[in-house]
């Protein structure tokens, strides 16, 4: 008989403890000024494609459902956020305040649209469901390319047939996508959201309702026979992933000047599975290192040029492979064991 | 057997039998005239049987009688074409798998389904899952509330797998247990719903004859101490014999006999539908 890894809160630790170590090295080096510019630019896109693996993680490896469409979800955060920004700014002057509150609408904007989608959505099962959701990111993405929001006396007007009723003081001009009103994505906000969203999605699995979301995934059907609503559990889990994936689309709005919706499609979906997939289905830790990597890997292969999407495609059959290979994962076994047993020494000969 | 005591069935009016003692009590299930087609295929017709709030009941038949489709038409895997179903006096007509079974039917599966990924005790708290105490928002900040819900859930589990033998298991993946044990786990994730009635899906297949004696005591402990109805479909005719006290034989998704485990014994349709009409006179033969 196998345990049951009992140990998952002190794993839980050793990942938040990872991240905290992880901001402060790279707090350190930024104010040192060892860092590249081409590396601290990507430290924002970073933070929030973890946020985006973290949340896809809880529809894809802890609910178990194929979602296609989660860009949709980054994409309604972003344009909402950008509106929040342009209309708060006059009220709120503190920055960071200014954003908290920008992802909270932009989470909750995605959210309900999470929600909406989600009543048809989830009475489908596997690759229907993926064909479905897919479907969905494409529809906000369209639905957001026609739109457009102006500012104007301090009073938000919205338009769907193009620019005529409009007076021209946009702020998200259809095709043309939103123009930033300030670039207040910092790493430190960055930083902040990873740690929240991974809180959230901890403190879910641990609860009963993880335990539901869990069992719905290994066993639908005996789900069902000890008195467990599926579809409200679904709901619940695949709300939260689309709010969380919101809120990193505000964060990814405010890091640059003008953002257009079709960043947002069907690409950015799947580069995101990959992250998931990568990092291991249901694997929070794997989630974040896999999003990190995978988000610095195509800027590091700069150099490379034409070869680069070739070596990225390399690499990512590489590492599925290998996270695959028994022998593999025997050797990191044996590294973490050597690990520990170096460690557990130590604290002996103290 | 010997340790069972002997039960008189008494019959009520509407063609039915429960145990002596249960008599005055409303019956737990009251299923009527119960009948399901697929497409042209009549898989059950007109099934009619009445279960005491404290009976230990059988549903027994040859292979491909429609003994699991009736386990299916009762917690509403399927809707039926005919007939109703009484639970505790609800009429379950048009309802969810899962009120029915917050209503009050747990039930084990013949293919065990247990949750694999999740640890044993992980199990158990899923069939507590309704009568855990403890809003989403709780669980999210992971409030004290939170905290308190799950030492109550942690040590109800405890307690229940504790009942079943299994409290040492409880930190062990579902899916590594071996296969006594996982149909155990079942039978306790069910009685975590709390039901007032538990179906049980072949319980002892694939159990050597000392777990199947364990498994007896254990279904008669059940119904002594949680004061619940069984009902279970089985094939090993030692423990049906043994634990049941009504039993209801199937054939062609139609009962054709009702009675005590000694009228069933005896009755040549019931040996017919099993070994046929050549094996019931060679059966006559030599009896």
């Amino acid at each position: 008989m196998r345990l049951w890894k009992s140990k998952t809160s002190r794993q839980n630790l050793i990942t938040l403890l990872m991240l905290v170590i992880a901001f402060a090295v790279i707090t350190v080096l930024k104010e040192g000024g060892v860092l590249k510019r081409s590396f601290t630019g990507q430290l924002i896109p970073i933070c929030v494609y973890i946020v985006m693996a973290l949340s896809l993680n809880l529809t894809v490896g802890i609910l178990g459902e194929l979602s296609l469409g989660h860009a949709g979800f980054m994409s309604v955060g972003a344009f909402t956020g950008v509106i929040a920004v342009a209309f708060f700014q006059q009220y709120i002057t503190s920055p960071i305040l200014l954003m908290i509150v920008a992802m909270l609408i932009g989470g909750i904007m995605a959210g309900i649209t999470g929600f909406l989608i989600g009543i048809p959505v989830l009475r489908l099962r596997g690759d229907y469901l993926a064909i479905v959701t897919l479907a969905f990111g494409e529809i906000i993405r369209n639905i957001l390319e026609c739109l457009y929001v102006e500012m104007d006396g301090g009073a938000l007007h919205f338009s769907m047939f193009g620019s005529a009723d409009l007076s021209g003081n946009f702020i998200i001009a259809g095709p043309q996508g939103a123009s930033v009103p300030a670039r207040l994505s910092t790493f430190g906000l960055g930083i902040g959201l990873v740690f929240f969203a991974l809180i959230v999605i901890m403190n879910i699995v641990h609860s009963k309702e993880g335990r539901a979301i869990k069992a719905i995934r290994d066993n639908p059907i005996a789900a069902e026979s000890v008195g467990l609503n599926l579809t409200t559990y679904k709901m619940k889990a695949f709300v939260t992933s689309a709010i969380l994936a919101g809120m990193a689309g505000v964060l990814f709005a405010m890091n640059y000047s003008t953002v257009e919706a079709k960043k947002f499609n069907f690409n950015t979906s799947i580069s995101v599975l990959v992250m998931v997939v990568l990092g291991g289905m249901g694997n929070l830790r794997g989630s974040i290192i896999a999003a990190a990597l995978l988000t610095v890997l195509p800027e590091l292969l700069r150099g490379f040029d034409d070869y680069r999407m070739l070596i990225y495609a390399v690499v990512l059959i590489l590492m599925m492979l290998l996270n695959a290979d028994a022998r593999f994962k025997q050797f990191k076994l044996t590294c973490s064991q050597k690990i520990h047993r170096v460690f557990s020494r130590k604290e002996a000969s103290k | 057997m010997s340790h069972k005591p002997q039960t008189k069935m008494v019959p009520l009016p509407t063609d039915v039998i429960i145990p002596e003692r249960d008599i005055g009590k409303q019956p737990v299930l009251d299923i009527r005239n119960l009948g399901i087609d697929f497409g042209g295929l009549t898989a059950v017709d007109s099934f009619t049987l009445a279960i005491g709030p404290t009976e230990i009941a059988g549903l027994i038949g040859p292979n491909g009688a429609g003994k699991t489709t009736i386990f299916n038409l009762l917690t509403n895997v399927y809707q039926p074409t005919r007939g109703s179903i009484l639970l505790r006096g609800v009429d379950t007509k048009g309802m969810t798998t899962a009120q029915v079974n917050r209503l009050g039917i747990a039930r084990t599966f013949q293919n065990i389904r247990l949750f694999g990924g999740m640890s044993v005790i992980d199990n158990v708290k899923v069939g507590l899952h309704n009568s855990i105490k403890c809003s989403f928002a709780s669980s999210l900040l992971h409030t004290p509330g939170y905290y308190k819900a799950e030492k109550k859930a942690r040590e109800k589990c405890l307690e229940l797998l504790d009942f079943m033998g299994m409290a040492d298991m409880a930190q062990y993946r579902a899916d590594s247990l071996p296969y006594g044990a996982q149909r155990r786990l079942e039978i306790v994730r069910a009685l975590a719903t709390d039901p007032a009635i538990l179906l049980l899906d072949e319980p002892a297949a694939g159990m050597n004859p000392s777990e199947t004696a364990e498994l007896m005591e254990h279904i008669i402990r059940i119904r002594d101490t949680f004061q619940i109805a069984v009902m279970l479909i089985e094939h090993d005719m030692n423990l049906v014999m043994g634990v049941c006290e009504g039993i209801a034989v199937v054939n062609y998704g139609k009962i054709i006999a009702k009675g005590t485990p000694e009228q069933i014994c005896d009755n040549p349709v019931v040996i017919e539908a099993y070994l046929g009409k050549k094996g019931a006179a060679n059966h006559a033969a030599e009896g």
